[in-house]
């Protein structure tokens, strides 16, 4: 066991101060000597056939940099998974907002007025904008049937659990889209030019997706492409796949103009045409018995994809996962389908599908507690699953799981019975009708199934001239705290002060691919890689016998000094390895869906204004088992940060479609929650460190985004009596179904 | 152009630019203060707070000519006033920064209310905050930072 | 940025005289610019059409709080900020210092002026109903003088006004009503998407003199239902003279449902802003009832 000094304790934010006194660099911070800014045209129509671009009105069109699809040197594609969605418009337009036409010039507001005559002649075909339009086949958009991707997972056999249930209880919940709404828009700066290659630096969570990316779209070999992610403003999966495409944008232009170019998305932009949360409809069919014993789950799970595949059959895929929640029960069957329509692709959001399929699930649990009697908490108790026990996927949970202890600490810290009993006297003459809710939850650590096997990922750690450590990873710091947190990680592996510990700006011509800044893994699992490539550093010095058994941060800094003078490097990488005894069949989709989970019971409480139909939250308590908290502060953060997102989430953030684009691309009519919106969230922390991951350490980041919404929802269906099948639920739709 | 004469963090500074440009292009472009920064460009994120004549605006919709003779006050000066170092140190404390980016108008903010009112209530501090946006740290910890500053 | 601000001309004159000569060239070539919270918001999303500015923020002529025994007169100027802080209006008026309060969040009450509020017409500002319900008059300054007018009368369309070529919105003036017996109500809820930084989808302004249970008069306003800021007139005269019954509670919201005509748009219903206007009123009028 690693003697611990730095993890367990609140070690400040490593770049905070740059942040707070304004000095950290942004992208849209930089500008590059003889630098010229790049914008976009893009499709004003969901669906159709691109005849004919021309270029209008009296603008000096010889000077402005054009780019189209005819100019892209090699594949004109996003390469993510697969190789579907083109970098720009060559036919076929799918969707509102696809990107046609690329513009550059030294002027921004010219370039305005060129965006606007830049015109095109399109034929419009019919399209697809809702789950119901793509299952019907309204029109077919993507292969035979509109289904981009879909899976099956099945344990023993749902036709017995019908047959054996006293009570089977049906329901339908829909979600809709949300918006990430980092306060940082998107934005990229590319150089490039034949003889160096391409360079870009960006806003962005992934480096070596966009650099995939551009080696594709460029045909060039991996060294001549570069990648370097700077400060960035927020992520929540927003950046994980789409600052591909404004990477290629940027660099086109640049290729073509033989100048750097920056590309800025505005708000209304990023909104409009970057990602958002997938929308989805979840069907559920449960079987119980009278004492409350979950027999089976039936369950029909649909995500709205949008244009193109892009990352939608790995949400998809983690959605399913979480369906059937904390639960342990014999019969399960899940169908789940990711269907094309010809809105803007929908990717990554913090939770990446299981934010939707869990608000389906703990809503429909207080359904059918309410069909047999029980009480919400009753139903739950009944079904918790436990160590030793299997999840739907046949995954035998390892580790102990104690569900029961995690809903006596969240009920004791939100009051739960004492307020149920009160607001129940309290709502017979109030306006304001007060109420409580909660969800029990998990959220699986790192990439689903085979993923991380796939990824293979590399981290390292190397020791520099001045004998300090710098540790080497492609993942992002986005506002969670990995450069603090790799950094007591390493502090730790190496029995050296923190301070010791830099940690590398992630530049693909630097640092190993350690993979995408998603999934709740970088602490984790890619904090597990650098633990030990650091203890493969500190096992390095000490067989040249540089280092003793004990030393000091000066020590070992004068350790690594005599070793780089006589070897010239020190430097160790570490490769992903699966823990022991993980087994997955991804034709079966069964097994180890992942090395392990979080697990968490959120609790709500809410007022219901029923002159208004406002809803305020007015506390939350968010109790949670993460494996050992590697710095309580930050971790704090994540959950405080989440559950506000998640709030609104559940109900305040509307995305209004029209004609398959978001019309209130604004942030005056998108409405996220502002510091008068919030309550304060009781955080806690239980530990039960595992074994596999950092430092004892499990995923964090996504868990909060699971568990609010249903207990929200559940908290107003509580104080008002309605019964709630869709998020957001905003004012208009409570008075609707209330009155 | 008829140029524009302010007070820019202590200095006298002349700018000569339209009078329409918005006072935030003129800082990030012409001035090359990029503390302060933009996420909407219509006054609903707060990330652009700058102080003019000691009161929080969002400087994406101040026009030029609105700060002739006024004293602006950027993030770089406010963090450098000896009065509102505390707010440097507590942010980090408390973890009141997380992804950074609206973290410079949060601080002009607390600054403009720390100097109005120097022990605000938590309500207090709400109510001056509300009009920066975050969407990292659900707020608590940012109210935090500024009441341990307060103190 | 979006714009090119050198296409846009914001003229800032020595003298307000100057400033109205402007504002009184043909063809309404010169429009008055105060604090700038909403015509900045066009410039950059590329809708502000108009080109030339006069910038009327230096005149100390338009700002400043003045009472008279008579009167508090408010610059046109008057900044939302300057109004939450003013003794005699939260004591008075209270229901334009929550108002007030309620517009965006500081940075735009610092900025945004009551005249500009008035001036751009939109059925949703914030301070209109508030300036209804205490029966506020505004001034109309042009180079041929001045005129004051009711400010129930100066909202004629959506986004119309009385204000003539050349006239400038200077003054806004609140009559001081002391009642020597009874008791007065004042009363005002917006509400919005959520609690700071938002644009109201209802609002309701209510201020009523109650004598012996007695409605003696009554004043209703409200926004964000109709092309313009509203007054409920028919409401208002169904209720004055009368003593408050549950019946007659129904038969005010019956009415106000008949007076008002909100619309659907991106930020609510015509639906939940009727409903919603007729449970503010019932509430107002729950206030007006205490303690009969």
């Amino acid at each position: 066991m690693l003697k611990s000094t730095f993890v367990g304790k609140s070690v400040p934010r490593k770049e905070a101060l740059s942040k707070i006194t304004g000095a950290a660099k942004y992208i849209d911070d930089l500008s590059f000597p003889g630098m010229i800014h790049g914008v976009t045209v893009r499709s004003p129509v969901a669906r159709g056939r691109l005849k004919k671009i021309s270029f209008e009105g009296d603008l000096p069109w010889n000077e402005i940099t054009q780019v189209t699809a005819k100019d892209i040197p090699g594949e004109n594609c996003v390469a993510v998974i697969l190789k579907e969605q083109p970098m720009l418009v060559d036919g076929m337009i799918n969707h509102p907002e696809e990107p046609i036409v690329l513009l550059a010039h030294p002027d921004r507001a010219l370039l305005e007025k060129a965006r606007k005559n830049v015109k095109f002649e399109i034929e419009a075909l019919p399209s697809v904008l809702s789950i119901d339009d793509a299952l019907s086949k309204k029109a077919v958009v993507w292969g035979s049937d509109n289904i981009l991707k879909s899976y099956l997972v099945e344990k023993g056999d749902i036709s017995q659990a019908f047959a054996e249930a006293d009570l089977i209880v049906e329901g339908e919940y829909t979600t809709g889209a949300q918006e990430q709404l980092y306060i940082e828009p998107n934005g990229m700066i590319a150089v490039a030019n034949p003889k160096d290659g391409v360079t870009v630096w960006g806003s962005l969570q992934c480096p070596f997706y966009v650099h995939k990316a551009l080696k594709t779209l460029f045909g060039l070999p991996d060294d001549k492409i570069r990648v370097i992610q700077v400060e960035t403003g927020g992520g929540f999966g927003g950046k994980e796949d789409y600052p591909s495409l404004i990477a290629g944008h940027a660099a086109l232009l640049a290729w073509k103009s033989g100048r750097p170019v920056k590309i800025i998305y505005d708000r209304a932009e990023d909104m409009a045409a970057t990602t958002k949360r997938h929308p989805s409809r979840t069907r559920h069919k449960t079987a119980v018995t009278k004492e409350g014993k979950i027999l089976g789950m039936d369950i029909d799970f649909v995500l709205d994809g949008g244009a193109y595949l892009t990352l939608s059959s790995v949400v998809l895929s983690r959605g399913t996962i979480h369906a059937p929640g904390p639960y342990v029960v014999p019969h399960v069957r899940i169908k789940s389908a990711a269907v094309a329509t010809n809105t803007p692709p929908h990717g990554a959001f913090r939770g990446f599908g299981a934010p939707q399929s869990i608000f389906a699930l703990e809503r429909h649990l207080d359904v059918v507690a309410a069909r047999l009697g029980l009480s919400p908490e009753e139903i739950r108790r009944r079904n918790f699953i436990h160590q030793g026990q299997q999840t739907a996927t046949s995954q035998t949970i390892k580790e102990p799981v104690d569900f029961d202890k995690l809903m006596d600490r969240a009920f004791e810290m939100s009051h739960y019975h004492s307020k149920i009993k009160r607001f129940e006297i309290e709502n017979k003459t109030s306006p304001i009708k007060k109420g409580i809710g909660f969800a029990a939850f998990m959220h699986g650590s790192g990439f689903t199934g085979s993923g991380e096997v796939y990824l293979a990922s590399v981290a390292g750690v190397e020791a520099t001239s001045e004998g300090r450590i710098r540790v080497l990873a492609s993942s992002t710091e986005i506002g969670q705290g990995k450069n603090t947190v790799f950094a007591q990680i390493v502090a730790d592996a190496l029995c050296v002060d923190v301070g010791l510990v830099d940690v590398a700006q992630p530049d693909t011509s630097v640092v190993p691919n350690s993979g995408p800044t998603v999934a709740s893994r970088t602490t984790s699992v890619v904090g597990k890689l650098v633990e030990d490539a650091a203890k493969g550093l500190q096992a390095t010095l000490r067989q040249s016998g540089f280092l003793g058994e004990s030393y000091t941060s000066a020590q070992f800094q004068e350790a690594c000094l005599v070793y780089l003078e006589k070897f010239g490097s020190l430097k160790t990488l570490s490769q992903y390895k699966a823990p022991p005894g993980i087994f997955w069949d991804d034709e079966k989709y069964r097994g180890d869906a992942y090395g392990t989970f979080a697990w968490a019971v959120y609790v709500a409480e809410v007022s219901v204004d029923t002159r208004t139909f406002e809803v305020k939250v007015d506390d939350f308590v968010a109790v949670q088992e993460i494996g050992r908290v590697v710095n309580p502060l930050l971790a704090q953060g994540q959950i405080e940060g989440g559950v506000i997102q998640a709030l609104g989430y559940a109900i305040y953030e509307n995305v209004i479609w029209k004609d398959g684009r978001m019309a209130n691309n604004r942030m005056t009519n998108y409405i996220i929650p502002t510091t008068m919106d919030v309550p304060r969230v009781q955080v806690h922390f239980e530990e039960v460190p595992y074994a596999y991951g950092a430092a004892g350490s499990k995923g964090i980041g996504e868990l909060p985004m699971d568990g609010p919404a249903p207990a929200v929802i559940n908290a107003i269906a509580h104080a008002t009596g309605g019964d709630f099948k869709h998020i957001p639920l905003m004012p208009e739709d409570l008075m609707r179904i209330l009155t | 152009m008829k140029p524009t004469h302010f007070v820019l963090n202590g200095k006298k500074t002349e700018i000569a630019s339209p009078p329409m440009s918005r006072l935030l292009d003129v800082l990030r472009e012409e001035l090359h203060l990029t503390g302060t920064k933009e996420g909407c460009g219509e006054g609903e994120c707060g990330a652009c707070s700058v102080l003019i004549d000691g009161e929080v605006v969002n400087s994406c919709l101040v026009p030029l000519a609105q700060v002739e003779g006024a004293e602006v006050r950027t993030i770089e000066g406010v963090i450098e006033d000896p009065r509102f170092k505390v707010l440097q140190s507590e942010f980090v404390a408390h973890g009141g920064a997380q992804c950074g980016i609206c973290t410079p108008g949060m601080i002009v903010s607390s600054a403009s209310l720390l100097e109005k009112n120097p022990h605000p209530r938590r309500d207090e501090i709400e109510n001056a905050l509300a009009g920066n946006l975050c969407r990292c740290t659900g707020y608590s910890k940012i109210i935090d930072s500024v009441e341990a500053a307060s103190k | 940025m979006k714009t090119n601000a050198a296409e846009f001309d914001l003229r800032t004159p020595a003298t307000l005289g100057e400033a109205l000569a402007l504002l009184g060239e043909p063809q309404g070539k010169w429009r008055p610019f105060a604090g700038g919270t909403d015509l900045m918001v066009l410039l950059e999303s590329g809708n502000l059409m108009h080109k030339n500015f006069v910038n009327l923020r230096g005149f100390k002529e338009l700002r400043g709080i003045e009472v008279s025994p008579q009167f508090v007169v408010l610059g046109a100027l008057t900044t939302f900020s300057a109004i939450q802080e003013n003794e005699l209006i939260k004591k008075e008026f209270p229901c334009l210092v929550q108002a007030a309060a309620q517009v965006g969040a500081i940075a735009i009450q610092n900025r945004g002026t009551i005249g500009g509020n008035i001036g751009n017409a939109s059925p949703a500002a914030d301070s209109p109903p508030a300036l209804l319900i205490y029966d506020a008059e505004i001034e109309l300054m042009s180079t041929s003088g001045a005129r004051w007018v009711s400010y129930d009368s100066f909202h004629t369309g959506y986004k119309k006004t009385l204000l003539g070529a050349g006239e400038l919105i200077s003054k806004i003036r609140l009559p001081r009503t002391t009642r020597a017996s009874g008791r007065t109500v004042h009363y005002f809820r917006k509400v919005g998407a959520r609690k700071a930084q938002a644009i109201s989808k209802v609002s309701v302004a209510g201020w009523a003199h109650v004598e012996k249970g007695v409605i003696k008069e009554v004043r209703l306003a409200l926004g964000s239902v109709a092309p313009t800021v509203v007054r409920g007139k028919n409401t208002e005269n169904l209720l004055k003279g009368k003593v408050l019954s549950p019946a007659l509670y129904e038969e005010a919201r019956s009415i106000l449902g008949g007076e008002i005509s909100p619309i659907s748009d991106i930020r609510s219903t015509d639906v939940y802003r009727k409903r919603i206007a007729q449970n503010l009123l019932s509430e107002f009028l729950e206030h007006v009832g205490l303690d009969q």
